[in-house]
Parts: C-alpha cells; sequence; structure tokens
C-alpha cells in the first residue's frame, strides 16, 4: 500500500436517529483514525439489560467489516440486535469503509415459498427506515408483509434502509405472511436488489412500471444474483402501474415474465399523473382500474388494488373494498394493521354466495355421478362457466378459512 | 434510618429480603396469601366535643397556616393528602409548604399517591421539613427515593393497603388535609361539582375518620349543608378556602382516548375474548378495567360482544370513564360503582346518575375488614411492568429497580375471580416476561391469566379456565414459550441490573406484611 494511501483523509460517518420520540433504534458515529484501536462511547435506554451486548456486537461488526481504529458513538433507543448491526455497518459504509462486507445477523427458518396463486387479499406497507415497525408487522394477520424501500424513505436514507430491510428478512419472523419488498423505480432499484435478493423474498413490488423493460431489466438482475448465491427458492414479481403510459401497457408488462404474479395500480401517481383529483369514489380511475383486472386476468395473474391510505376512515375503506372485488380485484393495499380485518371481510365471499355455489357444486358433484352432461339445479340449467366460478368461490371460500371444508362428492341433499 | 435498618433484614415466606424494621416500627414479614391473621382491635381516633366546636357550624380559618396550628402541628407528625385530584392537585404541596413555613421539621408525608407535578416535595425532603414519603411515588420523587436519597423510608402501599394500615394503627395519621372541589362551612365535602369537580373523594374518606385533625380546603364554598356528602362534617376540624385547589386540565382529562396502537389493540381483543370464550361473559357477571390505552380497548371491544351476544352486566368497576358511562346509558350494566373518576362523562355521570356510585378503598378493598368488593368482581384487568413464569408481577418497578408506578388498587384486584394481566411481552427491548420479576408485588397464585400480543398464558392452577377456553380459536401458549419468544427477538436474556444491599422502600401486602424491597440504584 502506498504512503499516499494511508494517509488519504479520513471522514466521520453517522446512521440512524435517536431521541426522546425515537423508539428500536440507534444512531452510530463512526470517526475512523489512523491509530488506537476503538473506543466506544455508548448511552442506552437498555444498558442496565443490554449494555454489554451491545457494545460486544458493535465490537463484532467493527472487526468484521475491517474497522480497527476509530472513535464511535452510540445512542441506542432500544434497538433489536439486527437493527443495530444495520445502522453500525450503514455508518461504516458512510465512512467510506468496509467495502464488499456484508455483517448478517443469523437466518431464521423461513416457511415454505409462496405459491404463485396464493392468496393476497392484503398487503401492509410498512416504511424501510422504521425498524420499530419491522417486529410485530406480521402479528396482524396481513397476507402479506411490504418492507418499502421506495417512497416511504427519504432519498438521503436509501442506502441505509436497504441494509434495514435486507436484515430483517434475515432476523425478523414474518409468520405466514409473504415477504414482499417494494424497491426503487429503476436504475436505483437494481442496487437494492443486490442487498434485497440474496435473502430471498417471496415477492418483489416494482414501483412506475410503464413497459417490459424495468421487468425484463430486473428479472435479469435477480437470476444473476441468484445463481450467484446459488438460491433457487422463487422470487415472484409484482409490477406497480401508477402512469396513463403504465396502464396503456398493462397486458405486455403482465406477460414479461412467468415470475410476474399480480398486476397492482398506484392511484396516488396515476391520478397525479391525469392532473385529477383522487375521490373517495374513484370515478376517475375507472378506466384505468378496469384496465388493470382486464389485462391482469388475460394474462393469468391476479389484479390487486391500490393502497388505501385514510387510516380514519373504516367505513369508505369498507365500501371501496367491496367495489374493489366487484371490479374483479382479488386484494388491495393497506398502510395501517387496523385495515387489515376491514379488508379481508370486503374481499370474502358472503354467505350468499357461497351458499348458492354449494348448490351448485353439489348438483354439479351428482350429475357426475349419474353420469349426466348437464348440470340441473332445480328447474334451471347450470352452464359449464357457472360451475366453474362456483368451485373456485368454494375454493377461495375455504382458503380463507370461511367455510370449514368443500363438501366432498355426494355429500350434500 | 435507612441505614440501621439495613442490618436488620430477613427472608419472607416468598424467598424475598426484607426489613424487620421500617422508620422505627417494627414489620411481619410476608406469610403468604390468607395467612397472616392479626388479633388486635381497630385503631380510633380520640373522642372530641361538640362544645368545642362553634354551635353555628362556621369551622372557616382564613388560611392553611392558621389551620395547622390550630390543629396542633408539631415536629414528626405524619401529614395525610389524597390524588383525587391526580397530577392536579396543589393542595398536597400548599400544606406541606404551610408546615415549612411554620417551622415543622421531620414530617412524614401519607398521600394516598404522589404525583410528578408534586415534584418540590423534594426541596421539602432537602430542608428536613419531609423525613419520608409514606406512598406510591414515581417521576422525580421515585428516583429521588430509589437514589437513596430520602431520609426515611418509603413505605407503598396498595389503596385498600391505606386504609389496612390506617384502619389498623399502623399509621397514625396526626392531621389530615382534604382538598375538596365543594365543601360547606362545617366541613361537608362533595367531589363532584364545582370548577374543580374530580368525582369521588373515596380516597379520603379514611382519613376523615381515623386522623386526629381534619383540615378541608375548597376553593368552591356553598352555604350548608353541601350535598351529598362523601366526607362529613363532624369528622372536620376546620375549613379553609383557596383560590384553586387544583388545574382543572391535570385533574381530569377531557376525554379519554382509546390507544391506536396495533399491538395494544390486539392485546385488548384477545382479553375480549377470553372473557367471552371462558364464558365469564354472561349475564350478570361484572368486571373492572382501568383507564389505560389498552383497558379502554378492551372495554370497547367487550361492549360489541355484549351487545352481540345480548349480555348484560350487574356492575362494572370504575376507575370511571366516558367508555363506562356508555355501558351504563346503554343499558349494558346495570352499576357503575366507582371508585376514581378519569374523564369529564364519568365526572358528569357520577353527579347525575344515581346507578353510578362512589365507593372508598373500605368497600373495595380492604383487606382488614368483613369481606370487600374486589373478590365479587368476576373479571379484572390490570397492567404490570414485569411478570416472570410463575406468574409474579411487578407492577412499582422498572426492570432497573427504580420506582415507576404506585400499587393503587393493582394488589387489591388480584383478588377477582379471573386475574387478567394484559401486557406487551416486551417494550422496546426491554422484556416483560422474565424469569424472576425485579420486584414481586403479586404471587403468581392470584394471576390466572397473561395476555400479550404474541399469545395468552393461562396458569397451571386455573384448570377450569384452561377447560373453558378449549376448542375457541384463542392463541393459549404457556408464558415459557413466550418467554422464550421475547429472549429470542431481544438478543438473549437480560443482564440483571446492577443495585446495592440498602434497602430505600418496602412494597406492603393487602395485609400489611412486607412482601418486598425496593433497594438503592446507582
Amino acid at each position: 500500500m502506498s504512503h499516499a494511501a494511508e494517509s488519504k483523509p479520513r471522514f466521520a460517518g453517522e446512521a440512524g436517529h435517536w431521541g426522546a420520540d425515537i423508539r428500536s433504534d440507534l444512531h452510530v458515529r463512526i470517526e475512523p483514525c489512523e491509530r488506537g484501536g476503538t473506543d466506544i462511547e455508548l448511552e442506552s435506554r437498555v444498558k442496565p439489560y443490554y449494555g454489554e451486548s451491545i457494545r460486544r456486537q458493535a465490537e463484532e461488526v467493527l472487526e468484521a467489516l475491517g474497522v480497527r481504529h476509530a472513535h464511535v458513538q452510540i445512542h441506542d433507543e432500544g434497538a433489536l440486535p439486527f437493527v443495530i448491526a444495520a445502522r453500525i455497518e450503514a455508518a461504516v459504509r458512510r465512512a467510506g469503509l468496509g467495502k464488499g462486507t456484508r455483517v448478517l445477523p443469523d437466518r431464521i427458518t423461513l416457511p415454505e415459498p409462496a405459491a404463485r396463486d396464493r392468496i393476497r387479499r392484503s398487503r401492509l406497507y410498512v416504511p424501510g427506515s422504521e425498524p420499530k415497525y419491522f417486529i410485530n408487522a406480521a402479528l396482524h394477520g396481513a397476507d402479506g408483509i411490504i418492507l418499502d424501500l421506495e417512497d416511504s424513505v427519504h432519498a438521503s436514507e436509501k442506502d441505509a434502509a436497504r441494509l434495514l430491510v435486507r436484515n430483517a428478512l434475515r432476523a425478523v419472523d414474518f409468520l405466514q405472511c409473504e415477504r414482499m419488498v417494494r424497491i426503487n423505480q429503476l436504475p436505483l432499484g437494481l442496487e437494492d436488489l443486490d442487498e434485497i435478493v440474496p435473502e430471498s423474498p417471496d415477492l418483489i413490488l416494482i414501483p412506475k412500471v410503464e413497459s417490459p423493460n424495468p421487468m425484463t431489466e430486473a428479472i435479469r438482475r435477480i437470476d444473476e444474483i441468484k445463481a450467484d448465491y446459488g438460491t433457487t427458492r422463487p422470487i415472484w414479481l409484482m409490477p406497480i402501474l401508477e402512469s396513463a403510459l403504465g396502464i396503456e401497457n398493462a397486458l405486455p408488462i403482465a406477460m414479461a415474465s412467468e415470475q410476474i404474479v399480480a398486476l397492482t395500480i398506484g392511484l396516488e401517481d396515476y391520478t397525479a399523473d391525469l392532473g385529477v383529483v383522487k375521490t373517495p369514489i374513484g370515478a376517475e380511475s375507472l378506466y384505468a382500474r378496469q384496465r388493470v383486472v382486464n389485462a391482469a386476468h388475460a394474462a393469468g395473474v391476479q389484479a390487486i388494488d391500490s393502497v388505501f391510505g385514510d387510516v380514519g376512515d373504516m367505513d369508505a375503506l369498507r365500501s371501496w373494498g367491496l367495489s374493489s372485488r366487484a371490479f374483479g380485484f382479488e386484494g388491495m393495499g393497506c398502510v395501517h394493521p387496523l385495515q387489515i380485518a376491514v379488508i379481508h371481510e370486503a374481499f370474502a365471499p358472503t354467505p350468499t354466495e357461497i351458499e348458492k355455489a354449494r348448490k351448485i357444486v353439489a348438483a354439479f358433484n351428482e350429475a357426475q355421478e349419474k353420469g349426466l352432461g348437464v348440470v340441473s339445479l332445480g328447474s334451471k340449467m347450470i352452464d359449464p362457466p357457472v360451475v366453474q366460478r362456483a368451485l373456485k368461490l368454494m375454493a377461495r371460500a375455504q382458503a380463507m378459512e370461511r367455510v370449514a371444508s368443500v363438501a366432498p362428492c355426494g355429500e350434500e341433499s | 434510618m435507612a441505614i440501621l435498618d439495613k442490618s436488620e433484614l430477613i427472608t419472607n415466606a416468598v424467598g424475598r429480603m426484607v426489613p424487620e424494621t421500617v422508620n422505627g416500627h417494627s414489620q411481619t414479614p410476608y406469610m403468604g396469601v390468607g395467612k397472616y391473621h392479626p388479633l388486635n382491635s381497630k385503631a380510633s381516633p380520640p373522642i372530641r366535643t361538640a362544645a368545642d366546636y362553634p354551635a353555628n357550624g362556621d369551622k372557616r380559618v382564613s388560611d392553611l397556616e392558621t389551620a395547622l396550628r390550630k390543629c396542633g402541628l408539631r415536629d414528626g407528625m405524619v401529614v395525610s393528602s389524597h390524588h383525587h385530584l391526580r397530577d392536579g392537585d396543589r393542595v398536597a404541596l400548599m400544606a406541606l409548604e404551610a408546615a415549612a413555613r411554620i417551622g415543622a421539621k421531620n414530617l412524614t408525608w401519607f398521600p394516598s399517591a404522589s404525583f410528578p407535578s408534586q415534584k418540590g416535595a423534594i426541596e421539602l425532603m432537602e430542608a428536613g421539613v419531609i423525613n419520608h414519603i409514606e406512598g406510591s411515588m414515581n417521576g422525580p420523587l421515585g428516583d429521588y427515593c430509589t437514589q437513596g436519597k430520602m431520609r426515611g423510608m418509603g413505605v407503598l402501599r396498595s389503596h385498600g393497603g391505606r386504609w389496612q394500615a390506617i384502619q389498623d394503627g399502623e399509621v397514625h395519621i396526626d392531621i389530615a388535609v382534604i382538598a375538596a372541589p365543594a365543601a360547606d362551612p362545617f366541613g361537608d365535602c362533595d367531589g363532584s361539582h364545582g370548577k374543580s369537580a374530580c368525582g369521588s373523594l373515596g380516597f379520603a374518606l379514611a382519613d376523615s375518620m381515623y386522623a386526629d385533625h381534619v383540615v378541608v380546603v375548597t376553593d368552591n364554598l356553598v352555604p350548608f349543608p353541601c350535598v351529598p356528602w362523601q366526607i362529613q362534617g363532624n369528622n372536620v376540624d376546620c375549613v379553609v378556602e383557596a383560590d384553586s385547589i387544583g388545574d382543572p386540565s391535570k385533574i381530569v382529562s377531557g376525554t379519554t382516548q382509546i390507544t391506536r396502537s396495533p399491538d395494544r389493540l390486539r392485546i385488548a381483543e384477545f382479553v375480549a375474548r377470553f372473557l367471552r370464550d371462558a364464558g365469564i361473559m354472561h349475564n350478570g357477571f361484572s368486571f373492572q378495567a382501568g383507564a389505560g390505552g389498552i383497558a379502554l380497548a378492551f372495554v370497547s371491544y367487550l361492549k360489541q360482544m355484549m351487545k352481540q351476544a345480548g349480555v348484560k352486566a350487574r356492575f362494572v368497576r370504575g376507575g370511571s370513564t366516558k367508555y363506562l358511562v356508555e355501558l351504563l346509558e346503554e343499558g349494558l350494566t346495570d352499576y357503575i360503582l366507582d371508585g376514581q373518576t378519569f374523564d369529564l362523562d364519568g365526572v358528569q355521570s357520577l353527579a347525575g346518575n344515581p346507578r353510578h356510585v362512589a365507593t372508598s378503598p373500605f368497600t373495595s378493598y380492604n383487606y382488614h375488614g368483613k369481606g370487600n368488593f374486589a373478590s365479587m368482581v368476576d373479571a379484572v384487568v390490570l397492567g404490570a411492568t414485569e411478570v416472570d413464569t410463575k406468574f409474579n408481577a411487578n407492577v412499582v418497578t422498572h426492570s432497573d429497580g427504580r420506582l415507576l408506578h404506585g400499587i393503587g388498587g393493582w394488589q387489591n384486584c388480584l383478588a377477582a375471580g379471573c386475574t387478567i394481566l394484559a401486557v406487551p411481552s416486551f417494550r422496546d427491548r426491554i422484556p416483560v416476561i422474565v424469569d424472576e420479576v425485579t420486584t414481586l408485588c403479586g404471587a403468581g397464585e392470584l394471576i390466572d391469566v397473561v395476555v400479550t400480543e404474541r399469545g395468552i398464558a393461562i396458569n397451571p392452577r386455573r384448570q377450569d379456565l384452561i377447560d373453558a377456553v378449549q376448542g375457541s380459536n384463542l392463541p393459549i401458549r404457556p408464558l415459557a414459550d413466550i418467554k422464550n419468544d421475547v429472549e429470542r427477538i431481544c438478543g438473549g436474556r437480560p443482564q440483571r441490573p446492577k443495585h446495592s444491599d440498602r434497602p430505600v422502600a418496602i412494597v406492603k401486602w393487602v395485609d400489611g406484611t412486607v412482601l418486598d424491597t425496593i433497594w438503592q440504584v446507582p
């Protein structure tokens, strides 16, 4: 190493947050120096319980990142270990050190990979820079948790949020929820993929897609990373259409890859693109939503509605969800756990629908048994598509635990 | 004094080291639930003669100093006050400051609870006016005590335990100072009317009956009679008028708010579902829940379930709030039996609805009585700072041993048919479900169910409850499993915080025995 390289100017790196209002996060400041080893100044809300553990972890992370001489200041507000590791790594990288090295927390055992057509009624957005929301996010029963790196993360925090989300995918138990990440619009999103893909999220949302190109580009990168790391767990994709052009290209986008399992729409950006006001009824987005539903069904993927942002108005959420289901959407996004139950209720088949479908299925089973080509219920003939729809509805009702189980052949009537 | 007591530690029935002598009084160590039966008679105040009081009933004096002099204030006396005005109270400090101006030293302050706004008491302790506080301490006063700066030792009692201590003669009150939102010149007091209305005055009732002298301070003097009187003027020595007895904005909240925290709502919903699915929620049942965010949300969930099932309660126990008042007004309960009143809806209801009844620690909680209401309640929902895997719980200290809360009615409520602790499994990185509680406030044998956001644990002693919820879809789990989850999330078992071997306060059980010790924290 040349003398010039050794004496290049050093600068401090900082990451994270602290203060009276901050919970479950920490602030780290790292000032590299020439010699003297690392000294760690620690202030922590949980010092009597985990002070030694935090100090030990900080030393281990710094050593793994090759930081040998530095002044380190930590203000901890009760951050969990995976957060501590991510914040220190972010501070080190911002100080221009630790290049090419990752310090990864232990990986929990992941549940079975998600099926491409699994139920996706609700997806709960969690800001990727707010670790306090991560740990209990899955308790509330959403079908999916989205760790968001895009709109909820300030431009200056993208690098740090990426590490937090990466660590969360390894260390946080998201139970039965589909583990989703919304990356940034490409090309920034490609940097997100580098950190996220090795941790095998179940699904990646790609925002502001207007043509098939970003999908194929993202998929190429994902496949490269998976090959590098030798991972085979499927990673599904959900493009978000948020502009007039994106809506017009819905079908080619949906058909860009086998890995795409759903199309969704972002109404905030879409209405902004049109220069119209987003209303609770949504007349201004009627065409766009119908086009998304149609394109999704044409491509054989799920149609998923936009996020409902008004956390205070459960009645409006309920009626939005009901109309959304009537349009042909299979789910929608939410920003608060209290919205989940309302959404699940709205997207569930009603008891009347279930009863009707049950009768049709029973009549179908009876006709099959008797070897009849024509299915009839009372005096009415039932067409094959009606039977298909009834079977689908019963399967869905069963998956949503609305019925105990689909009655086997012959048990009815 | 605290230092003298240090050498006399003994181990009580649950293995806790407790001082034998506290502030010069010898103590009985905790013997277990229901084991201690005192043989003495109740204490009683000296007999007074009506001839010594004005025949026209006018006991007004010009100010607190005059009142305290008239009551014979001397060094070393016990002066009591009450927390029905909560953090808005001005009367307790006014009285103690008046005592300081008279030159009194070495007083024992015996509040039913102290609040952060009374941190001025620290200066009075520094100046030697107050020797020590017997009553709950939190915030700055709690820190002052746990840092070992108080001369005497703190004594923490439940609301029922405070009545017991007065009644049994364990604490002899020389002068009680009662803040009254409405009073007449004879000393009759009511809490539900006036600009400082707070609802029930039940916390001051024992003091009015057992203290040698009683001073009433009011900012709303009405001509005799002040009705309804919860405090009887026949027990009162002097009445003092003041411009203000408290800050109304801190006496009651304008409205109490249900938590919006999804984790806490989940806990509240679990509690309500547990009561429903265990069959505790049945016609004619009763319950008690406080005014914390989880408790309020619990009431709201339970209300929906009661309506759905067509079930009505016979009575509910306050701390009353808007949410209990709504139950009463919608016919979902016959009565509110109210220990304290937390919001304006509660105050108005208590003043106007004959089915909203003020109670006292005597009726509700006193263990040395011929029964009390607490054990007649079907279910109670309480909080805790820590619960261990044997269901023992702590409600007074942080996990690092610093004083955080008073005991309040918590210990007394453990007598309910089904005692439920509704707690998050950890706060930030601090585990709530632990191997061993820092301070023992209630024995696990009295705690039936622990409800967390990660599942519900039923005490193995309650096979009846375990059987009752069989087949429900509640997430029932062993408490040790929840503890293991918490330790995995928090990154291992926490260090045991260090404390010194110097006791700074004791925790009494409801029968007056010493349950545990608070130690000086560096």
